[in-house]
């Protein structure tokens, strides 16, 4: 960002290249506020009669805050909202403070469809960073591709899509199963695994991946089952993993079951930390855990991109603002951090687009890198969704997780998988 | 448009008294000129969704109102109305070409999520719309009469009657929830396009969907009363109150409930096929205890008696609902929750009650004083 500044022979730095390099500083420190709204003129950088005016610009929350799925989706509207905060102090998107319409989907995915295209039509919002569940998803995208609106989505979620109108901000199922199985076969020396989940198309496809990968590797799938959603009896399914005796329980239950099932697994006598057998999921975060109780669930694996736990001055930034805005106790899970990269990825398309059209953002999306992401480096691949590191924890008794492993390289989205379909 | 004081005169006995005609008036001029001037095509589409949720409150008078048999399940109706109609709009929108993409292609996109690489059988008749329309009204009737068969005979009622209903509600949701790979699973069925051709989500189509959904609803109203004005309303009514004493004047009792249980499932079932043509899709959601109840709910509000209170009833607190959701996204439940405690609190038998109590005897002072040709209004 700013050069090296030019020292004079004798080392130190002359007065000139002082002056040079504090006009360099100041104007690298204030390039963003230097987008000023007059250089960008609403009819040039609108040209479709989105909510844009001179000196501010609508985009659209749309989250459950009622409902079964209040409890995952707060994090993501707190996240959201810290960003647009954020962004707003540091001069808004191309000189626009950004003003935002949150609607509640109420975990009812026809309200999703409803809200979705209130936003899109009355409010004409510029982008709506929303939904969690596939169901939500679903139901939302056709009323995208109809009214051309642009959402951002955060929730790691099976694949099989990729939709010009969404930018995935979470990781499709690839990203976050390859990598944990490879980890656990290759540090743990696992042999045979029981595929658990909720039943829906996330975990069971989630669930297809992952077989398909165990058996490329020449190893076995021993079990696999599947509960409803809100089923909280998993005393038939620990009798058989204690019989079948597998070295990974591969958990992928969703919600409100995660708490029966952990407890239950413990009141069963299953120690995860003797990782007899280990206990690999993809479902639960630091949100899930608020529910279980670290103490129900310590000592099991997590296959995410995102831990709160991460050591890094993005991370720490990221984890004192959201704390300071919402309360000490506060934890964040990976889909919150995912909500988080929201705003800021619209923001930076708008800007490299040079305007708020949708059609502009969604050519200008793909390459667009976020350097300042709490997960370290992201970069938006052609297919709209996100390069991303994938990472291991290991649950704590205080509801963190450790990060245990992580990919060397960002891994590859890949929503329709050759071989793995 | 079908309006009812056109069909009024062809029953010379009264087919409607004076204020049932004005009120039928009253809602025609709403639905058929009131909204559709005062609202942009998207909340006219909003109104339209509500409004098909009024053929099941409309079903429940006669059930719950008229026959006294509460079903806590019109939910599955309603479900199975939709899920016809979706499944011949997902065959139309899965043709090859649109969905190249996928491993299988020509068959819906979660049957392909699913590994399922053929159409099931039951799926294949949904490509003609022939079968489907006879589908939407002829399955939720048959299953609705296997149940009232069952429970009816055996003289099973009240109570019983509303749980056992509820228990169908929960089943169904549970098995169409369990079978994904054949019904879209928890995400429902999805991404419909078109009608024969006919693009149903463009503004104009959603316009042209909103009359045809309301010349229905007043379709159906009007058999809804008709059966009300007949003696099979009365024996209804009888049966309502005191089942053994007609039972004892020779009265099949079990073949009435059985019909008008029918009866209602078919208005709910077209309302589900009118949903999911408005709305474009269709999910368990619809389906399960919880919407079942809030239908009841809606013809509670409205005045489980009266049939055009039960549209109104439906309209207001769908009404309510949007507008308490997009004010107060945070604590909108809160406002839903105190219009339903007002409602059995205050005005137990809804606004068809409030009317009769407070606005009626209006009317009745105000003509003998002025006595003018203007009525009131």
């Amino acid at each position: 960002m700013t050069k090296k500044s030019p020292q004079s022979p004798l080392g130190a730095p002359s007065r000139r290249a002082f002056l040079a390099a504090s006009a360099a500083l100041s104007a690298s420190l204030f390039l963003p506020k230097g987008l000023k709204a007059q250089d960008f003129p609403t009819a040039a950088v609108n040209t479709t009669g989105l909510a844009v005016t001179d000196t501010d610009v609508t985009v659209g929350i749309l989250h459950s805050v009622t409902g079964t799925m209040a409890i995952s989706e707060t994090g993501s509207v707190q996240a959201e909202k810290l960003a647009i905060d954020q962004i707003n102090k540091m001069g808004g998107v191309l000189g626009r403070q950004i003003k935002f319409v949150q609607e509640d989907g109420a975990s009812d995915w026809p309200t999703f469809a409803e809200k979705a295209r209130k936003l899109l039509v009355d409010d004409k919002v510029a982008s709506v960073m929303g939904c969690w569940t596939s169901a939500s998803r679903k139901a939302v995208l056709p009323v995208f591709e109809q009214y051309n609106g642009m959402l951002y989505y955060p929730t790691f979620y099976e694949g099989l899509e990729q939709s010009p109108n969404v930018i995935y901000t979470g990781q499709e199922a690839t990203q976050q199963i390859i990598s944990g199985i490879d980890w656990v076969t290759q540090n743990k020396g696992a042999k045979t695994f029981y595929l658990l989940g909720s039943d829906y198309i996330w975990p069971r496809t989630s669930n297809k991946i992952a077989r398909k990968h165990i058996e490329k590797l020449g190893l076995e799938v021993v079990g696999e089952e599947y509960y409803p959603l809100g089923h909280t009896t998993f005393n038939s399914v620990i009798n058989k993993i204690k019989l079948k005796k597998p070295d990974v329980i591969y958990a992928i239950v969703v919600g409100g079951s995660n708490v029966a099932f952990y407890k239950q697994l413990k009141a069963a006598g299953i120690d995860m930390t003797k990782e007899k057998p280990l206990l690999l999921t993809i479902s639960v975060t630091e949100d899930e855990i608020r529910g279980i109780g670290g103490e129900n669930i310590d000592g099991a694996y997590a296959c995410m991109k995102y831990f709160q736990s991460l050591d890094n001055p993005n991370n720490l930034d990221f984890v004192k603002s959201f704390k300071d805005m919402y309360g000490q106790d506060m934890v964040i899970g990976d889909v919150t951090q995912a909500a988080y990269l929201g705003p800021w990825l619209w923001k930076a398309a708008v800007e490299k687009a040079g305007s708020f059209d949708i059609d502009k953002i969604k050519a200008a999306s793909p390459g667009i890198e976020l350097a300042t992401a709490p997960e370290g480096y992201v970069k938006v691949h052609e297919n709209h969704h996100l390069w991303s590191k994938t990472r291991v924890g290991h649950a704590q008794p205080d509801g963190q997780y450790k990060v245990v492993f992580e990919t060397a390289d960002l891994v590859e989205p890949n929503p329709f998988p050759e071989g793995y379909q | 448009m079908s309006d009812f004081p056109a069909m009024a005169p062809g029953r010379e006995t009264g087919f409607l008294n004076r204020t049932e005609m004005l009120g039928a008036a009253a809602l025609a001029l709403v639905i058929f000129v009131l909204l559709p001037l005062a609202l942009d095509p998207f909340r006219l589409n909003l109104f339209g969704k509500y409004l098909t949720y009024a053929f099941v409150a409309v079903g429940l008078v006669l059930c719950w109102g008229a026959g006294g048999i509460l079903s806590l399940g019109q939910g599955v109706f309603f479900g199975l109305g939709g899920y016809a109609l979706a499944m011949f709009l997902k065959l139309e929108a899965s043709t090859p070409e649109a969905t190249a993409i996928q491993s299988t292609p020509g068959i819906p996109d979660f049957m392909d999520w699913n590994q399922i690489t053929a159409l099931p059988g039951w799926w294949q008749p949904f490509h003609s719309l022939g079968f489907t329309i006879f589908a939407v009204v002829a399955v939720p009737v048959i299953f609705a009469f296997i149940i009232g068969t069952a429970m009816f005979r055996r003289r099973v009622g009240g109570v019983y009657f509303s749980i056992i209903t509820q228990a169908i509600a929960a089943i169904l949701t549970i098995l169409i929830i369990g079978q994904q790979g054949y019904t879209g699973g928890v995400n429902g069925i999805t991404d419909l396009r078109t009608l024969k051709g006919w693009d149903i989500r463009t503004d104009e189509a959603k316009t042209a969907l909103y009359f045809f959904n309301g010349a229905l609803l007043f379709a159906c109203l009007a058999l809804a009363q008709f059966v009300r004005r007949s003696k099979l309303g009365r024996i209804l009514i009888a049966m309502r109150d005191r089942e053994d004493r007609v039972r004892f004047s020779g009265y099949d009792v079990a073949s009435f409930k059985i019909f008008v249980f029918c009866l209602g499932a078919a208005f709910a079932a077209i309302g589900g096929a009118m949903f999911t043509l408005q709305v474009g899709f269709m999910s368990p959601s619809f389906v399960g205890i919880v919407p079942s109840i809030e239908m009841v709910i809606f013809c509670a509000v409205g005045g489980r008696n009266s049939i055009l209170g039960a549209v109104w009833g439906t309209l207001l607190v769908n009404w309510a609902k949007t507008t308490f959701s997009e004010g107060f996204p945070e604590l909108w439940q809160f406002g839903m929750g105190a219009l339903f405690i007002a409602v059995v609190l205050v005005f137990p038998d809804g606004l068809a009650g409030l009317w009769k109590s407070h606005v009626e005897p209006l009317f009745g002072r105000l003509k003998p004083r002025t006595s003018a040709p203007q009525p009131a209004e």
